[in-house]
């Protein structure tokens, strides 16, 4: 039956064309009225943040932008300046190097701390990321010595030497590991000290053997010096302080005090007091005129102090496994090496990750302590010879900024690493 | 190696415990290199240039020294010591003798065991106000709030100058320098006092260093000098009398312009002894007839070392004041070289 149509006052037939939605509920407009003008307080702390915004940019922008790179000193900034803000970036190009090398490394040999640190990237990348092909890993067990010859100088006999000595131990020790563990680490060591003994007479007897210049340890510096104690010290405390938390656990009574003495005593002095130590008291008595390495001695104390803070932080992660781990350990049959290798460890260090990087990130920092026992680390190149130059005396902010942004660089990379790890090693369902 | 270099250090250690330091002299020159123990930066008086030069009043002494002992004003090994660690440095043998503006005071000579060889500045607290504060004096301060750095013989000094003058102040407490700086130029304090020398080295970095004046009055005594260990007299007269030769040199007019005539003989009996051309002084050190000569060729005489790094010409801007020869009214008076 037809519907009359005078019945109806209208049928649409077409459908509608689509419109867009109104203009305050879509887009930038929305987001802009509700998150900045949502009501009276909302618009009133936009204004207010705003304003501060601005107020900080008008003072920092100009005095980025009217930054000097050119001059030859404070006094030229000024000339040219005239009193309007500016920046008087020129100490951070006419002091670069010092600032990353110190004031003693010749200039000639630059290029070998800064291969060392690109070589370092390469060898850090398989250790960080499992993605990378695992062959790289042999290159990372060569770094340190290459770095060493790198910085260092002198003949490559010497790294090699140092090199073979650790391959004879570990070939020793494999050899013997399946009889006695003990019997196989003393064995070990052994071997290695002939290696070293002998192989010194090797490298003492040709001194120019690809050798390059030899740089002496009092003329490292700059940012490199924080380089190499953060570096060096964070991959020697780690294993270090693994090694002193299961140590602690443990259930043969001398190991055990030795581990707790360690730690407690450790922990409960400043490491500026270690420093000291290192650098002065250690002076009176070893004999003058011998040289006992003075980064080698500041390494051994920023190590034995973060290694006891990582134990610690390793000692929290072995307790908040639940006792069932252990003893599904014991249960298959595992020894103490293979239960902590296979079941404990990988899950506690999961568990220790972000405490393990607090401590790194806090131990490369305090490497700038090192600048109080009149080492030239950044800091300490900043502090003394830069702010002491006629030159640059009074040059505060701009030396000051450029430290905190090398420093943020890197713990900040630290940083997110941790977080990425994690978030690669997440088994639960949280 | 470093197993061995450590069973050798071990070694040595037990052989040689009690075994005195050796003649400091020998050392040096078996060495071929002087290490002389420098402040880590102090504006003027130690610091190095872009290229890792290091220049300054302090560190002219121990280019003088070297000069005098190894032929070689550049054979010197520069090690920085900050005011913690510069005693032990000198102490343990690190280095052979410190040049460290440091205040030679009772204990520090007698109960430290060092042997100060002279003075090469003499240094006291001072005071600077801003130009328009229309000071002129120290005894006008009345009521003044003073920038000060804590636990230092400062704080000490300002305390008694107050008191000994019955005036009252309001101290401002602050820990570095580089606080100072910024508290007195935004106006927290009225006066900021520390040693003339470390004053005059700040306002030489204001905007404006004209706007600020330092008063006449110097309330304490900091004569600062370059120290030796205690006990090896052969090596102390080589630095006492290195420094005495550039003092002198002014005195007698001799510079690093006009010594190479100089040298050749003159009428002036001092002169000819200093300079080697007379007499056998340098043989009673221990050294050859010209050591006095090289070390004046150095850098100059005092005169002109002073001029060089810390004088009116350089941004420093320091007078010679106190530090004149005692002809011209100051407190340099070199021994005579007989």
């Amino acid at each position: 039956m037809p519907v009359e149509r005078s019945q109806i006052a209208f049928v649409r037939e077409e459908q509608l064309p689509e419109r867009s939605p109104p203009v305050l509920e879509t887009g930038a407009l929305k987001w802009i009225r509700e998150n900045l003008l949502n009501g009276v307080t909302g618009t009133l702390l936009t204004l207010v943040s705003l304003y501060a915004i601005y107020f900080v940019l008008s003072s920092v922008l100009p005095w980025i932008i009217n930054g000097l790179w050119n001059t030859n000193n404070i006094r030229e900034c000024k000339d040219i300046l005239a009193g309007m803000s500016g920046g008087c970036f020129s100490v951070l190009s006419d002091r670069w190097n010092q600032l990353l090398f110190g004031i003693t490394y010749p200039n000639d040999q630059y290029w070998r701390p800064s291969l060392a640190f690109v070589l370092l990237l390469i060898a850090l990348a398989p250790v960080l990321f499992s993605q990378v092909p695992r062959q790289l890993l042999v290159f990372s067990a060569l770094y340190p010595f290459i770095a060493f010859w790198l910085i260092w100088g002198g003949t490559i006999l010497f790294s090699a030497v140092a090199l073979i000595g650790f391959g004879v131990a570990y070939m020793v020790y494999s050899r013997l590991v399946a009889r006695s563990f003990a019997v196989a680490i003393v064995v070990g060591l052994l071997a290695a000290v002939v290696t070293w003994w002998l192989g010194g007479f090797v490298s003492d007897a040709f001194p120019d053997f690809a050798a390059l210049e030899v740089v002496a340890s009092r003329d490292m510096g700059g940012f490199m010096l924080n380089m190499i104690l953060g570096v060096v010290c964070v991959s020697l405390s780690l294993p270090l302080g693994i090694l002193l938390a299961l140590g602690r656990q443990s259930s043969m009574p001398i190991i055990k005090w030795i581990c707790v003495v360690f730690i407690e005593f450790i922990r409960g002095v400043p490491l500026i007091t270690l420093l000291f130590v290192a650098n002065v008291v250690l002076a009176y008595f070893l004999p003058p005129g011998s040289n006992f390495d003075l980064i080698l001695r500041v390494i051994i104390m920023i190590t034995m102090f973060a290694a006891a803070y990582i134990a610690e932080v390793i000692r929290g992660g072995l307790a908040a496994l639940p006792r069932g781990q252990y003893e599904a350990a014991d249960s298959v049959g595992l020894d103490y090496a293979q239960s902590m290798r296979l079941i404990i460890l990988p899950q506690a260090l999961k568990i220790s990750i972000p405490g393990i990087v607090n401590v790194a990130v806090g131990l490369f920092k305090d490497t700038t302590l090192v600048s109080v026992i009149s080492m030239f680390d950044l800091v300490g190149m900043i502090r003394g010879p830069i702010l002491a130059s006629t030159d640059w005396n009074g040059v505060y902010w701009e030396l000051w900024l450029f430290a905190a942004v090398l420093f943020f660089t890197v713990c900040y990379g630290i940083s997110q690493y941790s977080q990425w790890l994690e978030r690669q090693l997440t088994t639960d369902h949280r | 190696m470093r197993i061995r270099n450590l069973v050798g250090v071990i070694f040595v250690c037990v052989l040689s415990a009690g075994a005195g330091i050796a003649a400091t002299l020998d050392d040096v020159q078996a060495r071929g290199k002087l290490n002389c123990g420098v402040n880590t930066g102090l504006v003027g008086f130690a610091a190095p240039d872009s290229n890792g030069e290091w220049a300054g009043f302090d560190v002219a002494v121990c280019r003088a020294v070297a000069a005098a002992v190894l032929m070689d004003a550049s054979a010197v090994e520069f090690l920085p010591q900050t005011g913690k660690t510069r005693f032990t440095a000198l102490n343990s043998g690190e280095v052979d003798m410190l040049s460290r503006n440091t205040t030679w005071t009772f204990s520090r000579d007698v109960d430290l065991k060092f042997e100060f060889v002279g003075v090469n500045y003499y240094d006291g607290q001072g005071f600077m106000v801003p130009r328009d504060l229309g000071v002129s004096s120290a005894t006008e301060l009345d009521g003044a709030t003073v920038c000060i750095q804590t636990g230092t013989t400062t704080e000490l000094n300002l305390a008694d100058f107050f008191r000994s003058n019955t005036m009252n102040y309001e101290p401002v407490p602050i820990e570095t320098n580089a606080e100072a700086r910024q508290q007195y130029l935004a106006g927290s304090c009225d006066v900021y006092t520390t040693d003339a020398s470390g004053l005059a080295a700040s306002r030489a970095t204001f905007e404006n260093p004209a706007d600020h004046v330092l008063l006449p009055e110097i309330i304490s005594k900091e004569p600062l000098g370059p120290l030796v260990r205690h006990g090896d007299n052969v090596w102390g007269d080589i630095v006492r009398w290195t420094l005495n030769a550039l003092i002198s040199a002014e005195e007698l007019g001799i510079t690093s312009g006009n010594i190479n005539e100089l040298a050749s003989g003159t009428n002036n009996p001092e002169i000819n002894r200093l300079l080697g051309s007379e007499g056998n002084l340098g043989e009673m050190l221990g050294l050859d007839a010209e050591w006095a000569k090289r070390a004046i060729s150095a850098g100059g005489n005092y005169g002109e070392i002073f001029d060089a790094h810390i004088g009116e010409s350089t941004p420093i801007g320091l007078a010679r004041g106190l530090n004149a020869q005692w002809t011209n009214g100051g407190l340099l008076y070199s021994p005579p070289f007989r």
